[in-house]
């Protein structure tokens, strides 16, 4: 029996980890993610936990005590936002070529500047080809259950990658809604205890972590880090096998809601995707064959199969939400459209910049895509914006 | 009910506005509904006009936008009234509920033609007689619980007890005023259209 709760994303993501109980939290606060290490911080000092809670002066350091905790062999995690994301850079990427399973809660807000705390997808972004996993999630509900799923696929021996789960600023993190919560010891049972082959602690194997690796043998060492984000694929699908079947509740690598007919396809992460369900079933009402494609894991990228899911459509629009500053498509666009140039599929597919700083995404917004999808006759500029106040 | 109420709140910084969504929220919940609770934050200042959200359903709910065509409007500050445009996109067969001593005859010109039902309350004298002080959002709670019919009185009052002992389980003595403050509002809100 699952238990009926209400909670915003951040208390769910916080409950999630109280419920993982890892060795070691460091983090820094920084809005939208504040609530996730305070909350946390309460179940240290009450003693739900026994977590080393380690309040750090800056992101720079959370990740590095998390570096430093996952190589010496524990279990660690953190949580930031936005510029808490920029100021770890450094760090991002040594705890993934250090082969560290760290989990992180990303709490998603537009990097500055100018200074906005509000939601858009800038951070994780930034961050999109620095060797971590990561899981997008539409509600508190998705956000909650990907935190239970990610330390499975994070420290399977074939994978061995840090992981972010991301989530909407403000949307999902600070807005209560109804969600299923699992008992404490079936998240203790599923999730396991953290058993590293190598770490630092090990008085019988020596090693060293992160020493210079010049050219005999980087292109190696980053090919095998190719080869563990490539095994994540299979990773997380049998972790999602064994969570429906604790659950019922399926996770895949992307999620299609009337995708399978569709004519006129959204292709879009995180909050909005419920928004895109409404406005997908009105159109439905009135006889379009509109169809959503909710991306759920976006690093791996399951390009293959996304692409493959698009084959005979009518028109497809990617959403991205961030600013489109490269004078070509936003990221989710390039990786949807490079695949499907890869499988020889071709779709007139266009670019939406939407929802940037936290702009209200409303289905008066998602109704313009899909009728812009149902007259795409000019191609001639894909790359376009959503609920723009200005005349151009 | 309906299947779906939308309900917009208008406060001022520190007045409250976001605890009283999240706790109709709260109260929605324990009878079994789908909901959502959640600000609009903006530059957040005490004083400054902020707008917090309520979905209330019968079925899960999917949509993450704000609310534009609510059914009903709770203003917790009637100087607003003449600072945020609070009937905008507000349902006719829906209602405005606000905290002021004023006349249908003086309200009226600032809410736009508005044709639904118009509900008042002094939730200041009512904060003051019952908490010595002034909450506005507990009275407006109850008001906005009794307009909409989400629940029963007496369900709303033992949920809310339960839901106040948790809040404030390390100031109980706050408890008692808080629950006369609910039922005063619940007697003294008055429809005036």
């Amino acid at each position: 029996m699952s238990i009926r709760e209400r909670l915003s994303g951040n208390e769910a993501t916080a409950y999630a980890m109280k419920q993982i109980n890892p060795d070691v939290v460091a983090a820094f606060p920084i809005t939208p993610s504040t609530e996730v290490p305070q909350y946390f911080s309460s179940y240290v000092d009450n003693g739900q936990v026994d977590t080393e809670f380690v309040a750090v002066e800056s992101e720079h350091s959370a990740m590095s005590a998390c570096i430093g905790a996952e190589a010496a062999g524990a279990r660690a995690m953190t949580a930031t936002s936005a510029n808490g994301l920029e100021y770890m850079w450094e760090m991002i990427q040594i705890a993934s070529s250090s082969r560290l399973p760290i989990v992180m809660a990303l709490v998603d807000r537009a990097i500055s500047g100018p200074l906005n705390i509000h939601c858009d997808h800038s951070d994780a972004m930034a961050v999109r080809d620095s060797g971590w996993v990561m899981l997008f999630s539409e509600t508190n509900q998705e956000a909650y259950d990907n935190m239970l799923m990610a330390h499975r696929i994070a420290e399977h021996k074939d994978v061995m990658l840090p992981l972010m789960v991301c989530q909407d600023g403000f949307i999902t993190s600070h807005a209560i809604e109804n969600i299923e919560l699992l008992e404490d010891n079936k998240v203790k049972e599923f999730v396991g205890t953290y058993k590293p082959e190598h770490y630092l602690l090990n008085r019988e194997e020596p090693i060293a972590v992160g020493p210079m690796d010049l050219q005999p043998y980087l292109t190696e060492h980053k090919r095998q880090q190719t080869e563990a984000m490539n095994n994540a694929k299979r990773v997380i699908a049998e972790v999602a096998q064994d969570f429906e079947k604790m659950t019922g509740r399926k996770y895949d690598f992307f999620e299609g809601y009337h995708l399978e007919d569709a004519e006129y396809v959204v292709i879009c992460m995180n909050s909005t995707a419920g928004t895109v369900k409404n406005v997908v079933d009105s159109l439905r009402a009135n006889g379009v064959k509109a169809g959503l494609l909710k991306v759920r894991v976006f690093r791996p990228f399951p390009g293959e199969l996304i692409a493959k899911a698009l084959e005979g459509k009518k028109s497809v629009a990617v959403l991205d939400r961030v600013p489109l500053l490269n004078a070509t498509g936003g990221p989710l666009y390039e990786d949807v459209t490079s695949a499907m140039f890869v499988e020889g599929i071709h779709v007139p597919t266009v670019n939406y910049s939407y929802g940037v700083g936290g702009r209200d995404v409303t289905e008066e917004q998602i109704n313009q895509v899909y009728e812009d999808l149902q007259n795409l006759n000019d191609m001639s500029n894909p790359y376009r914006f959503l609920g723009l106040k200005e005349r151009r | 009910m309906k299947d779906l109420i939308e309900i917009r709140w208008h406060g001022r910084g520190g007045q409250g506005a976001k605890t009283a969504s999240l706790l109709l929220a709260d109260a929605a919940f324990n009878t079994g509904k789908y909901i959502q609770g959640f600000p609009e934050y903006g530059p957040e200042r005490m004083g400054a006009p902020i707008t917090a959200y309520n979905r209330i359903s019968t079925m899960p709910i999917r949509v993450h936008s704000n609310i534009y065509e609510p059914d009903y409007v709770v203003v917790i500050d009637d100087t607003l009234l003449t600072a945020v445009d609070v009937t905008s996109g507000l349902k006719e067969d829906g209602a405005i509920v606000i905290n002021t001593t004023k006349t249908i005859e003086e309200i009226a010109p600032l809410l736009n033609d508005y044709k639904g039902s118009v509900y008042t309350i002094d939730a200041r004298k009512v904060s003051e007689e019952a908490l010595g002080k002034y909450f506005p959002n507990t009275p407006m709670l109850a008001a906005i619980v009794k307009v909409t019919e989400i629940m029963p009185e007496e369900d709303f009052l033992r949920d809310m007890e339960g839901s106040f002992k948790h809040k404030f389980a390390k100031k109980p003595e706050v408890i008692e005023g808080n629950m006369k403050a609910l039922s005063l509002a619940l007697e003294q809100i008055k429809k005036i259209q």
